[in-house]
């Protein structure tokens, strides 16, 4: 078994209103320091034990239908479970 | 001419979508459910709006994974008619028979209102019934309609007439160059995040969307019947 935690970002070029307005709310509690902030996602998955190559298949789902790489970069960690 | 309405679980523009066509087209319609395999004997697909599978992980990406993609495809390959509204247009961006990608509203708010759009390409087999320039009204519903893509494809974009519709005056979404509704290099692949579909009758408060449809009959016509 392996656990796969899959992170998934809007590109640097894509701007994120979500993003700005809670940057904008935090500014107004008084963290002043946050310059930036980015919202994006985060999947989890578990694999079962198979022969196939697990990096190359994550990687796979990652391209057809787990991101969208127009807009999105993604990065991931395979961990033993 | 006849014509394939899709449907998706989450599809909601659907029926109108067969009305327009039925009723006030006057063109045969049938519904195509996602799981059918083939698109044969119709003339034309069209993508409707809704939320396709709820939205979930992005707009129309589990839509893409479904049976009737890969017949629509084909389809489309074939040189076929396809029109894809709002959520149909988000599916035919992520089955990359569209460039680009629809994002968040600049606003974040969700926008149901009628608004103007310029016909900026009326030599399309959408839009030849429509004059160059002429400014119609459609109605918007949507969430995610700010069309976005790399600068690269924007220069192919406007290169090539791809850009058909565009909003005029205040720009709802933060759509890039006032963009709502672009279509293939190909000429027969057409996007819109705007309902022609919703203003076919002037009851419901404007027409101005049902000439769309007739463009699309009027070139069929003239291709495939020997008068």
């Amino acid at each position: 078994m392996k656990k796969v935690k899959v992170y998934v970002t809007l590109k640097e070029s894509i701007l994120d209103p979500q993003g700005s307005a809670v940057n904008g709310s935090l500014t107004k509690m008084g963290y002043e320091e946050v310059a930036d902030l980015r919202i994006g996602k985060y999947l989890e998955l578990t694999i079962a034990d198979t022969d196939r190559d697990v990096d190359a298949i994550v990687k796979e789902m990652c391209e057809k239908v787990l991101t969208n790489t127009v807009i999105e970069n993604y990065r991931y960690e395979i961990e033993e479970a | 001419m006849k014509f394939a309405v899709l449907v998706f679980p989450g599809s909601n523009c659907d029926i109108d979508m067969y009305h327009a066509i039925k009723d006030e087209l006057g063109e045969e319609v049938e519904f195509v459910w996602h799981t059918e395999n083939s698109l044969e004997g119709f003339d034309g697909a069209l993508v409707p709006g809704g939320f396709s599978y709820g939205d979930y992980l992005r707009c129309g990406a589990m839509a893409n994974q479904s049976n009737i993609m890969v017949a629509l495809k084909e389809f489309a390959a074939q040189g076929k008619p396809v029109l894809g509204v709002c959520n149909g247009f988000q599916i035919l961006t992520e089955s990359g028979l569209l460039p680009g990608a629809l994002l968040r509203n600049r606003d974040l708010k969700f926008i149901c209102r009628t608004v103007p759009l310029k016909v900026e390409n009326n030599n399309t087999l959408f839009t030849n019934a429509y004059a160059a320039g002429e400014v119609i009204n459609i109605p918007i519903a949507h969430g995610e309609g700010n069309y976005y893509c790399d600068e690269e494809t924007l220069v192919e974009l406007k290169a090539n007439n791809q850009i058909v519709f565009t909003y005029e005056g205040n720009n709802p979404n933060g759509s890039l160059e006032n963009i709502a509704g672009i279509i293939n290099k190909e000429g027969n692949v057409l996007g819109m995040m705007p309902h022609p579909e919703r203003a076919v009758n002037e009851i419901v408060g404007g027409a101005d969307g049902l000439k769309l449809f007739k463009s699309i009959v009027k070139q069929w016509r003239e291709q495939h019947v020997n008068n």
